[in-house]
C-alpha cells in the first residue's frame, strides 16, 4: 500500500518555489477560522470548536498510526485520560482551565510512553488488539471503586463553565478561539516534528523497521516516543473537550469514540497532518446528515466508508487532494511540452 | 531544515492579513452578540416546537423506542387537531448516548431550531451534561427518562424535572416490605456497577435504616461488559441469603433468574422494575423459573396477558397498531413513551394560551392528581414548586407463572 504524505511531497522536488498556493491556503484557513465564529451563532461555534478538538485528537492518531505505522484503536483512552486530568485539576486543585492542556499533555505523554514501551514487542494485529483492549476497559476503569473518589464513578464530574475574559466575546466564541490557538500550536509543532529527525526516523520505522534499526534508529525508544506523542496530542484534545462540554463521565468515552477517531483519521488521510482537519469535519458533520437517511445510518456509513477508503483511496481526502494536484501539474507539464 | 523555518516565516509574514481579518470580525460581532428572546420561544399560533435527544445509535439504542413512540403519539395528537389548534413538532435528534454529543445537539435544538423546551431525553449522563446549560438559559427540561435520584432539585435546577419514580424510591419500597414480611431477613444484592445499581443500594440504606447492616449480608456487583453473572449468583447463595434483590438491567436479569433457579436457590426474589417485563426478561429466562419474583410496579406491564382486557391497554394497543406498527407493543419502552407523551400533552393543555417557558415550567410543576396513562390503579402525579418528583407511588406485584398479581398497599417511596 502506498501512503501519500505531505512530508514526502514536500521533501521531494515538488516543494520548489511555488509556495504561494500552499501559503495562501494556510492563511485563508486560519483567517477563515478566526472570522467564522463572528458570523455564525452559538451552536455552530460549538460545532466548530468540536471540529478543532477532533482535529487535534485525530492528529494524535495520525502521528502514531500514519507516520510511525503502529495501529492504535485505543486513542479514546488517551482522550479520556486528558479529559479526566483536566477535570480533576479544575475541580480538585482549582487550576484554571487554560493551564489544563499543557498539564494534561505531560501526564498523557508519560502514560502513552509507558504504554508504548510495554507494547513495543507487539506489532500489527496484536498491537491493534492491545490498544483496543485499552479503549474497551476505559469506562470500567473510570468506574473502578478505588478511583471513584476522584473520578466520581459513573456520575462523572461536572465542571463550571468558564467565562470569557474579553467582554466583546461570548463564552462560546472565547472557547473556540482558545481551542483554535491550542490547535494551531499543536499542528505547527506536529508539522515540525514530522519534518525533522524524529519524523524521518518514524517514517523509516514504518516503512521497514529492520532497515531502520540497521541504520542506527533505536526502534524501541522511537516506538515508545511515537505512542507518547500520540497520547500527548490526544490528551490535549481531551482536556479541551472537558472544558468545552463542562462534564466528563465514563459514558463520554465509550469504545465508539476510538472507532470514530480512527474513521476520521482514515477518511481524512491517515498519514497527513491536514487530513486530520477533513477527518474531524467528517466525524462531526456527517452523522447528522446520515441520520436523515435512517436512524441506524451513521454506524453503517462509518463502516462502509472505512472499507471504501481503504480500497479506493488509501490516502483519504488529503491523499485525494494531493493526487488531484499532482495530476493537474502533470497535465500542465504535458501540455507545455507538447 | 530550510523548509521548516519556511513555513514559520510564511505564517509570520501573513500575520498582518490575519490581523485585518480579526479586526473586521470584531466589528461584526455586536450583530451576532445579542439574541432577542421572544416571550413564547418556539411557539406560534399553529405550532409548538419541542426538542429531545435520543440514543438512536450507540450502546443504549434500545431506549430509542421511547422517542419513536413519542413521535407517533404527537402525530396522533396533531391529526386530532393539535393542542388548541397548535401542532406539536418534536425534533428528536441522535446523541449516541454520549454527553458531549448531547450538549451539542441540545444546543442545536435550543439555538438553531428554537424549541420551546426539551422533553424526555434519555439517560442519566446525557441529562446531567445538558442540565447546567438548560437551566442557565431558562429552558425547561421536562420529564426526562432516567431513574436517577438527583433530578428533583428545584432549588438548584428549577428548570429540570424527571418523571418516573427513582430507582432509589423503588428500593425503599422493597426495603419497607422486607421489614414487615421478613423481619429477620438475610438479604443479598446483585447490582450493576454504575449509578443505576448504586441507587438501589442507597435506597435500601434509606429504607432499612439502622437495620441495614444486620439485614444486608452481602452485595456483589457486575459490569455491563461482563458476559454473565453466574459466579456472582453462586457467591451470593453461598452467603446463605434468604432474600435477594437483583438490581440488574434486562440481559443480566434474565441470566440471574435462570442461575438462581438452576442452582436450587429459593430466596424471596426482588427484581428491579426495569427488568420485570414478561416478554423481554421473564420469558427468555423461563416463565417457570421466574415464578415468585416480586417487583415494584408503577405502570401495568404491557406484556402481561392479564391486562389484555384492560380498556386503557386496549387503547394503547390500538394506537400502536395504527401509528407505530413497526414497534413492539410488548416492549416496556413503548408504554413509557406513550405515557410520558400523554403527561406532556396534559401539561401543555393546562398551559392554556400562555406557552412561555415560564408558564410551561410552572404548569409542569403544578400537576394535581393527574392520572398517568397505563399506570396501575391509584398512581397519580402531583407536583408543586417544591416537589419535583412526578411519580412516587408503586405497588408490589408477584409473578404467578403467567402474569403479575399486585398485592399489598400502594406505597410511596418518600
Amino acid at each position: 500500500m502506498t501512503v501519500v504524505t505531505e512530508a514526502a511531497a514536500l521533501t521531494s522536488g515538488v516543494r520548489a518555489r511555488r509556495p504561494s498556493a500552499a501559503r495562501l491556503a494556510v492563511v485563508a484557513l486560519i483567517g477563515g477560522a478566526i472570522v467564522v465564529p463572528f458570523v455564525v451563532t452559538g451552536y455552530h461555534v460549538l460545532q466548530l470548536t468540536q471540529i478543532a478538538i477532533y482535529a487535534i485528537a485525530i492528529l494524535g492518531l495520525n502521528l502514531v498510526t500514519g507516520y510511525s505505522g503502529q495501529i492504535s484503536l485505543g486513542n479514546g483512552a488517551f482522550f479520556a485520560l486528558g479529559s479526566y486530568t483536566a477535570a480533576l485539576l479544575i475541580t480538585r486543585l482549582g487550576v484554571p482551565y487554560w493551564l489544563t492542556p499543557p498539564i494534561a499533555a505531560v501526564v498523557c505523554y508519560g502514560f502513552g510512553y509507558a504504554f508504548g514501551r510495554s507494547a513495543t514487542r507487539l506489532e500489527g494485529i496484536y498491537l491493534a488488539l492491545a490498544t483496543f483492549g485499552l479503549a474497551v476497559s476505559t469506562p470500567s476503569i473510570l468506574k473502578f471503586e478505588l478511583l471513584e473518589r476522584w473520578t466520581g464513578g459513573s456520575q462523572g464530574v461536572v465542571l463550571a463553565k468558564p467565562s470569557s475574559p474579553i467582554a466583546a466575546l461570548d463564552v462560546d466564541q472565547w472557547l473556540y478561539l482558545f481551542t483554535l490557538v491550542v490547535a494551531i500550536i499543536v499542528f505547527v509543532a506536529a508539522w515540525n516534528v514530522i519534518r525533522g529527525r524524529t519524523g524521518r526516523a518514524l517514517a523509516a520505522l514504518r516503512d521497514h523497521s529492520i532497515a531502520a534499526s540497521t541504520m542506527g534508529i533505536d526502534t524501541v525508544s522511537y516506538k515508545s516516543i511515537a505512542f507518547g506523542v500520540c497520547a500527548m496530542v490526544t490528551g490535549i484534545a481531551g482536556a479541551l473537550q472537558a472544558t468545552v462540554t463542562g462534564y466528563v463521565s465514563p459514558d463520554s468515552f465509550q469504545v465508539f469514540l476510538s472507532i470514530q477517531l480512527l474513521v476520521g483519521g482514515v477518511v481524512g488521510g491517515i498519514a497527513s497532518i491536514f487530513g486530520s482537519l477533513f477527518g474531524a469535519a467528517f466525524i462531526e458533520l456527517v452523522p447528522d446528515y446520515a441520520k436523515a437517511l435512517s436512524d441506524d445510518a451513521p454506524a453503517a456509513l462509518y463502516g462502509i466508508l472505512l472499507i471504501i477508503c481503504m480500497m479506493g483511496m488509501p490516502g483519504g481526502i488529503a491523499g485525494l487532494a494531493y493526487q488531484t494536484r499532482m495530476w493537474l501539474a502533470r497535465r500542465r507539464v504535458h501540455r507545455a511540452s507538447s | 531544515m530550510s523548509n521548516r523555518s519556511g513555513l514559520f516565516s510564511r505564517l509570520c509574514t501573513s500575520w498582518h492579513v490575519l490581523l485585518v481579518a480579526w479586526s473586521g470580525a470584531l466589528l461584526m460581532s455586536p450583530m451576532s452578540g445579542c439574541k432577542k428572546q421572544d416571550a413564547q420561544t418556539g411557539v406560534t399560533a399553529t405550532e409548538i416546537k419541542i426538542g429531545q435527544t435520543m440514543p438512536y445509535s450507540g450502546p443504549a439504542s434500545a431506549y430509542a423506542v421511547i422517542g419513536k413512540t413519542e413521535l407517533a403519539y404527537f402525530k396522533r395528537i396533531n391529526e386530532q387537531g393539535g393542542i388548541q389548534g397548535r401542532k406539536l413538532t418534536l425534533l428528536s435528534l441522535d446523541d449516541g448516548y454520549a454527553p458531549p454529543r448531547a450538549v451539542e445537539q441540545t444546543r442545536k435544538l435550543v439555538e438553531s431550531e428554537g424549541v420551546a423546551f426539551v422533553f424526555g431525553s434519555v439517560g442519566t449522563a446525557v441529562n446531567t451534561a445538558v442540565r447546567p446549560y438548560l437551566n442557565s438559559n431558562k429552558v425547561p427540561q421536562l420529564f426526562i427518562a432516567t431513574g436517577a435520584d438527583k433530578w428533583a432539585d428545584p432549588v438548584h435546577f428549577p428548570w429540570t424535572i424527571g418523571w418516573q419514580p427513582s430507582y432509589r424510591t423503588e428500593a425503599r419500597v422493597y426495603a419497607r416490605y422486607v421489614l414487615t414480611a421478613r423481619p429477620a431477613a438475610r438479604m443479598c444484592v446483585l447490582y450493576q456497577n454504575d449509578d443505576f445499581g448504586k441507587d438501589y443500594l442507597a435506597g435500601l440504606k434509606d429504607g432499612l435504616g439502622d437495620q441495614y447492616d444486620k439485614r444486608v449480608v452481602q452485595t456483589v456487583s457486575y459490569e455491563v461488559t461482563d458476559p454473565t453473572v453466574d459466579s456472582q449468583i453462586v457467591t451470593l447463595q453461598g452467603a446463605g441469603c434468604d432474600t435477594f434483590l437483583s438490581a440488574t438491567t434486562p440481559k443480566f436479569a434474565a441470566n440471574a433468574i435462570r442461575k438462581v433457579f438452576d442452582i436450587g436457590w429459593k430466596p424471596l426474589f426482588f427484581m428491579s422494575n426495569v427488568s420485570a417485563s414478561i416478554t423481554s426478561v421473564l420469558a427468555p429466562a423461563g416463565l417457570d423459573k421466574s415464578t415468585g419474583i416480586i417487583t415494584g410496579q408503577f405502570m401495568k406491564d404491557n406484556s402481561d396477558p392479564s391486562v389484555a382486557s384492560d380498556p386503557e391497554m386496549n387503547a394503547f394497543r390500538a394506537f400502536m397498531k395504527q401509528y407505530a406498527p413497526d414497534l413492539d407493543p410488548n416492549d416496556v419502552n413503548t408504554a413509557v413513551g406513550y405515557s410520558e407523551a400523554a403527561t406532556l400533552v396534559h401539561v401543555l393543555t393546562q398551559c392554556g394560551d400562555d406557552l412561555s417557558r415560564d408558564s410551561i415550567m410552572k404548569q409542569a410543576a403544578s400537576l394535581k392528581d393527574y392520572k398517568v396513562l397505563l399506570a396501575i390503579d391509584g398512581v397519580k402525579i402531583t407536583t408543586s414548586a417544591t416537589d419535583f418528583k412526578p411519580i412516587t407511588q408503586m405497588r408490589l406485584a408477584r409473578f404467578n407463572g403467567k402474569s403479575y398479581d399486585t398485592f399489598g398497599e400502594l406505597m410511596s417511596g418518600d
